[in-house]
């Protein structure tokens, strides 16, 4: 393996110096050229040959052959530049903004730069490292292989070296001699071909055929590889002729013998021998051969391919067959591609990542779930402990529903108490002024609990877990205040962030910037101690807690915008095309193949509302007396809208304008006969005076050759 | 549909008065005015002061609505305005004088623009010159009549009533005695209790012209006045519970929810129907434009009732339990229902589901309330909370507060000032004109009452409130409240017996279809483009081929030696070339923008966290 890379490393080395040899024959070329008028113009285009030669700006310039004074996009030759002409091009603007443009440039020099394998340097080869090498050079010199120059070895060399006119001599009488005999037999077997009997070359065909079998058989005894060979070779003859129609009683000679069967007993014989033949070519062969054909086939296939890919074979292991049909079928790609292998374990590093990726917030929650749990049953020994202080306390209520109750229970009975002490204390203050001015009540129960980042993160799985801890927490502060302190630790962010924002905004909807009261008039009844009031207060919000509205509502969405989607059409058929009974599925090709998908609908117009619910559907009853059909010179509906947008009714409009909107376009007198129109109303001659009773509303619709005949007429 | 829409009448509304006009055209004076000149100077720069030195101004004093009473049927008015017309010409005419203010008056850009109702935001299609001059038509109507409503909005004389504090003084420290004493007679007499403290809580429901009160206490007394007369037209006690009343169409009419069903009585106090198909109704609530009587009921059921021809016209199961929160946006006749969690759901007797539905409320929602133009809804729940939202649209919260006792009722003023009933007290709130919400920071006016609210309105074209509680009804002053200039033909509160009837007929003829009401009744103004491409589509089926589709491009053959085949085929490829190249650029568009999309989308990923960032608190 390596001493044929080696080899091929060799190899291209020559050519490479052949390269570089071309200048010189450019050269040449140039001392011939020099007689002539315009060699200056051709020392030029071989300067810049030369110069391109470096690899730095290969792409020959465009050239414009005829003077013309305008450029125009029609006679842009696309020649010289070595690009096609894309019509893209042609409609961007001619200069490109130009800070990306030098870029641009850039990138473009980068890629057109190709990666010029360098030859090996002569020391590099002399040079070798390792004992595979070295043993491989000693080989070589050993045997006196050339090591750089690879055309000719020593040994030829030499030879050629030795050859005197003796030999020269010989070996041209030798030659003269195969010539001569060449010609005998060649004339010989045309004399033979044109040798008209049947019989001769009959008996010469079977004589062929029973030393052909007779030198298979040789064969197969001595060299079996070469007998499989020559069996193939046998089997195509005989596919051949079974093609060829000769033993079918189609040719003219089995016609005219079919004729004569009747009465010649030679003819039948020789008929009933070719149908034998025929029965015996057409006969079926075994399986066993079709496959080996197949093999052949594939075989064939194989030496077709180029041998890029058959080292793409070997790199695989084993002979796979579905390897090998993956190779044979994108050989191009193989091909052109040699650094598949190298590019293929990168995908798949990706997607170690990325599982990675997801694994991690997975875990991240799993931590988070049992600081949560840590942190609640923390709070419940902290709540046992301190029962006795019930504002506090109370605001950092836990979820599970149990506690929900018996703290509900709990403050029936203070509610209870407070209504008495309540009572007592209205009778005390009854002269209190009525008009009372409150005092500003705190804004919100509590400043923020010091929070980690992680704790909004779960908000949304503690609301799913009914767990409105906090509803007075503002969220925008708390997330302004996570997102500052973990600017980008969340690794699916996107996703998970635009859900949390609906059912953040829903819940600040429903809790934050409420005004606090400032001034207001109290009951009397229920006038109260700030204090005992701002109790109250938070002790409904908190038996309220449980109700979850917000996660009712959201589920009812949720359905509303399932149920207005419009549903995809499944036509699979169970069991057609395959198997089918209990418990079997149809495949998920063919599910996927026989599903329609509905076109998806235009967004919904409650998308970014969380708290709404918008209804969908066509309201077709008014749709019943909307405008179906727009009339004649509208060709958009929004044309039409336009002009049926002023209402004309009395209702909206001043009565005048009611008036001058609604006026008919022809107004009659009454009394007068209005008389069919008349052939003479329209021609050049004038009718009677019948026509005066009709007057047109609008004076500018009247043309100048109506008014002419009104004027005539009132004339006459 | 709604009020907001209609324009000013110049022959049915009241008179200019002339120091309005004055102050509020910039225009020099004419010659013609010059006896009234000394009269604004006088009037304008002093509003007279009270003793306690706040300004203080009522509407809808009954003695000035006699006045311009009067002077409708005056011909005073009428000569003038003739003499205003003619005047200028027999001036040129005679003497040669020439008139100093040539042409017609000039019209304020926004008043005209208040008019216009063509939406040209919307960006129209490259139209042919046949439709382009049918636009331009309805476009140079459109601004007729715009300006021609501009100009006759003048004739709208009256101007709303205000309160204003002096000096950051608290206007809602100011009690209705107050105000009694510093008003007109005819105004005090506006403020009334009746001590009703027999029959338990009172709902009230005054008459659309708002000349009429009629009252139902829970144990069954319902009466019906003419409240600014105080002449009784009926009252009798229909030995059942009342839990609501309403007039219908007129005050001829009155619909009462009893226990067990819905009647409906006449002014003289004569029960005309029993509508037992209404049961258990709870709510009830009048769609003056379409005659539907809507209620809600225990059952969970909103009825749609059609007064004209008693025809139950929808029977809409709400499924969300009983139903006693109801009220009706006034714009587009949608009836906004409460219930108990949390959700105000919109209805419409066209549709068997709701239009919508808002969640405003942590608790059930306790009241609801529309504003007169349909653009804010107020509500109040469980949680304590009264909020307002915008109903255009986007149903947001636009401004909230939570009140110490919740409010259990609501109820928006013509002119948007929004009133809430919690407990005994009363407040309201106003905003700063007429189109934006009530500001719920300072309450505008307070009251306290005998008794816990149990009904609130506002009485139209009256600046009055009244309110239904335990112990009667009490009728209270709020400066401001309500629309000063009334429609004569609409809704004329001074009508004779023989005016109400000829409006009655010209409104049943005018009776807006039941099924047109949806949440943006300007939508029926527009194509229905699902039938019209349906039809199309159809049509072209029919036909084998589209009659509008464009023609391939043929060139007209030209003058001799011009229209050589080949020349034909060029210009013919000219155009189609031209016609790909547009195609391409469209559609590089189109990826670009797809690209910049895409860009934008990666970007905000593009930065993965390292590992260590999990360990950062």
């Amino acid at each position: 393996m390596t001493a044929n890379r080696l080899t091929e490393s060799l190899l291209a080395l020559s050519q490479q110096e052949e390269l570089v040899d071309l200048p010189k024959d450019y050269l040449l070329s140039e001392s011939e050229d020099e007689g002539d008028g315009d060699g200056e113009r051709k020392h030029q285009k071989l300067l810049e040959a030369i110069s391109s030669l470096d690899g730095k700006n290969r792409r020959k310039l465009a050239e414009r052959s005829e003077a013309s004074l305008k450029v125009s996009e029609f006679n842009v030759s696309s020649e010289g530049s070595g690009e096609k002409l894309v019509l893209a091009d042609l409609l961007e603007p001619v200069k490109t903004s130009s800070s990306l443009a030098t870029v641009k440039k850039q990138l473009n020099r980068v890629k057109s730069k190709k990666t010029v394998e360098l030859p090996l340097n002569k020391e590099e080869i002399e040079r070798a490292r390792t004992p595979l090498e070295q043993e491989i050079f000693n080989l070589l010199r050993k045997n006196k292989q050339p090591v750089t120059d690879p055309l000719l070895t020593p040994v030829e060399k030499a030879s050629l070296q030795a050859m005197s006119l003796e030999e020269a001599k010989v070996r041209r009488a030798e030659l003269q001699r195969a010539r001569a005999l060449q010609s005998y037999y060649e004339a010989k077997a045309r004399r033979e071909k044109k040798i008209k009997s049947k019989k001769y070359h009959k008996v010469v065909k079977k004589g062929k055929a029973k030393k052909a079998l007779k030198e298979f058989e040789q064969l197969r005894k001595v060299n079996p590889a070469a007998a499989l060979e020559e069996l193939e070779k046998i089997e195509k003859a005989r596919m051949m002729e079974r093609m060829s129609l000769k033993h079918q009683n189609s040719g003219k000679w089995a016609k005219s013998k079919a004729i004569m069967a009747k009465y010649d007993l030679e003819a039948r014989q020789a008929m009933q021998e070719q149908l034998a033949k025929n029965k015996e070519l057409t006969q079926k062969l075994k399986v066993a051969s079709e496959s080996e054909e197949e093999e052949g086939g594939a075989e064939v296939e194989e030496l077709l391919v180029p041998d890029a890919v058959n080292e793409v074979q070997m790199n695989v292991d084993g002979p796979n067959p579905w390897m090998l049909r993956s190779c044979t079928s994108d050989t191009k790609e193989a091909a052109t591609e040699e650094e598949d292998p190298e590019q293929l374990p990168e995908p798949v590093a990706h997607e170690v990542s990325e599982s990675e990726g997801e694994e991690r917030p997975v875990a991240e929650e799993d931590i988070l779930l049992r600081e949560f749990e840590e942190r609640r049953s923390l709070r419940q020994r902290s709540e046992l402990n301190q029962d006795a202080e019930p504002a506090d306390s109370q605001e950092t209520k836990d979820s599970s529903s149990q506690e929900v109750l018996s703290e509900l229970r709990a403050l029936s009975q203070k509610l209870k108490e407070d209504h008495q002490s309540r009572k007592q204390k209205a009778s005390s203050e009854a002269t209190v002024p009525q008009v009372q001015r409150e005092e500003p009540a705190p804004e919100e129960e509590e400043p923020l609990l010091l929070q980690r980042p992680e704790r909004v993160q779960m908000l949304e799985e503690l609301e799913k877990e009914e767990c409105f801890q906090n509803k007075e927490l503002s969220r925008p502060v708390l997330e302004g205040h996570w997102s500052e302190k973990t600017p980008n630790n969340h690794p699916d962010a996107p996703k998970e962030k635009k859900k949390k924002e609906q059912m953040i905004d829903l819940q600040n909807l429903l809790t934050t910037q409420s005004l606090s009261v400032k001034s207001l008039a109290v009951p009397t009844i229920e006038m109260l101690e700030d204090e005992v009031e701002r109790n109250q207060r938070q002790m409904i919000k908190e038996a309220f807690a449980g109700d979850d509205v917000i996660r009712d509502f959201l589920k009812e969405k949720r359905e509303a915008v399932e149920a207005s989607k419009p549903k995809d059409v499944d036509l699979t058929l169970p069991g057609w095309g395959e198997w089918g009974g209990v418990g079997l599925k149809p495949s998920a090709k063919k599910r996927r193949r026989f599903l329609i998908k509905a076109p998806e609908g235009p967004p919904r117009k409650d998308k970014n509302l969380p708290n709404v619910i918008i209804n969908e559907k066509r309201n077709i009853h008014a749709a019943a007396h909307q405008v179906r059909v727009l009339p004649y010179p509208f060709t958009h509906h929004r044309q039409f809208e336009r002009t049926i947008q002023t209402p004309i009714g009395s209702t909206w409009n001043t009565q005048r304008a009611f008036q001058k909107l609604t006026t008919p376009k022809v107004i009659t007198k009454p009394g007068h006969i209005i008389k069919p129109i008349k052939a003479e109303d329209v021609g050049y001659r004038s009718s009677s005076r019948s026509d005066l009773s009709v007057i047109q509303r609008n004076p500018k619709r009247v043309t100048t050759r109506h008014k002419k005949q009104l004027k005539k007429n009132s004339v006459d | 549909v709604g009020e907001m829409e209609t324009a000013p009448k110049p022959g049915r509304d009241v008179p200019p008065k002339k120091d309005k006009v004055q102050t509020k055209r910039k225009k020099p004076r004419r010659y013609w005015e010059e006896e009234t000149v000394p009269t604004t100077a006088g009037t304008s720069p002093g509003p007279p002061r009270n003793k306690k030195n706040r300004e203080l101004r009522l509407q809808g004093a009954k003695s000035t609505h006699i006045l311009k009473k009067s002077r409708i049927s005056k011909k005073p008015q009428v000569q003038k305005k003739s003499r205003e017309w003619k005047n200028p010409e027999s001036q040129r005419s005679l003497s040669g004088a020439q008139d100093p203010f040539p042409g017609p008056a000039p019209v304020p850009v926004e008043v005209v623009q208040k008019f216009c109702r063509i939406d040209k935001s919307r960006k129209l299609p490259q139209s042919k010159a046949k439709t382009r001059s049918r636009l331009e038509v309805a476009e140079a109507e459109e601004e007729e009549t715009s300006i021609k409503a501009a100009r006759s909005e003048l004739l709208l004389a009256e101007e709303p009533g205000f309160l204003e504090g002096e000096d950051g003084e608290d206007t809602a420290k100011i009690c209705q005695a107050d105000i009694v004493e510093a008003v007109d007679i005819a105004s005090a007499a506006k403020h009334f209790d009746l001590n009703l403290r027999q029959f338990g809580p009172y709902r009230l429901n005054y008459s659309r012209t708002g000349r009429h009160l009629a009252f139902g206490g829970r144990r069954g007394h319902v009466a019906a006045l003419d409240w600014i007369t105080k002449k009784l037209m009926c009252e009798i006690n229909v030995m059942e519970a009342v839990r609501d009343i309403r007039f219908l169409h007129s005050e001829a009419l009155l619909a009462v929810a009893q226990n067990r069903w819905l009647h409906i009585y006449d002014n003289q106090g004569i029960e005309l129907h029993c509508i037992r198909r209404c049961d258990r109704v709870t709510r009830l609530e009048f769609l003056p434009f379409h005659f539907l009587l809507a209620t809600a009921s225990e059952t969970g059921f909103l009825t749609y009732l059609d007064v004209s021809v008693g025809k139950i016209v929808a029977a809409l199961n709400a499924r969300a339990g009983r139903l006693d929160v109801m009220s009706q946006n006034p714009y587009n006749a949608v009836i906004h229902l409460g219930h108990s969690n949390g959700t105000v759901s919109l209805w419409s007797p066209a549709m068997k589901e709701p239009l919508a539905k808002i969640l405003c409320h942590r608790g059930g929602v306790r009241a609801v309330a529309v504003d007169s133009t349909g653009t804010y809804m107020a509500s109040s729940g469980l949680d304590h909370q009264l909020k307002i939202f915008d109903l255009r649209g986007t149903f947001q919260p636009l401004s909230t507060r939570t009140l110490p006792h919740g409010a259990g009722h609501l109820a928006f003023s013509q002119r948007g000032l929004l009133v809430a009933g919690m407990g005994d007290v009363v407040n309201i709130w106003a905003g700063q004109g007429k189109a934006s919400p009530p500001s719920l920071e300072q309450p505008y006016l307070t009251h306290r009452l005998s008794g816990p609210v149990h009904g609130l309105q506002f009485c139209p074209f009256e600046d009055v409130l009244g309110v239904g509680h335990s112990g009667g009804i009490t009728s209270m002053l709020v400066p401001g409240a309500a629309e000063p200039n009334f429609d004569g033909l609409e809704s004329n509160p001074y009508r004779s017996r023989k005016q109400r009837q000829e409006w009655e007929v010209k409104a049943l003829l005018e009776k807006v279809p039941a099924e047109l009401i949806c949440l943006d009744p300007r939508a029926l103004a527009e194509v229905d483009v699902i039938s019209l491409e349906q039809r199309k589509k159809e049509q072209i089926e029919r036909l084998g081929y589209d009659p509008e589709a464009k023609a391939p491009f043929q060139p007209k053959p030209k003058q001799k030696s011009r229209s050589s085949t080949a020349s034909l085929v060029k210009r013919k490829r000219k155009v189609m070339d031209e016609e790909h190249r547009e195609k391409v650029r469209q559609s590089l568009e189109q990826q670009q923008q797809l690209q910049q999309k895409k860009e934008a989308k990666t970007k905000p990923t593009g930065a993965w966290p390292s590992a260590l960032d999990r360990f950062v608190r």
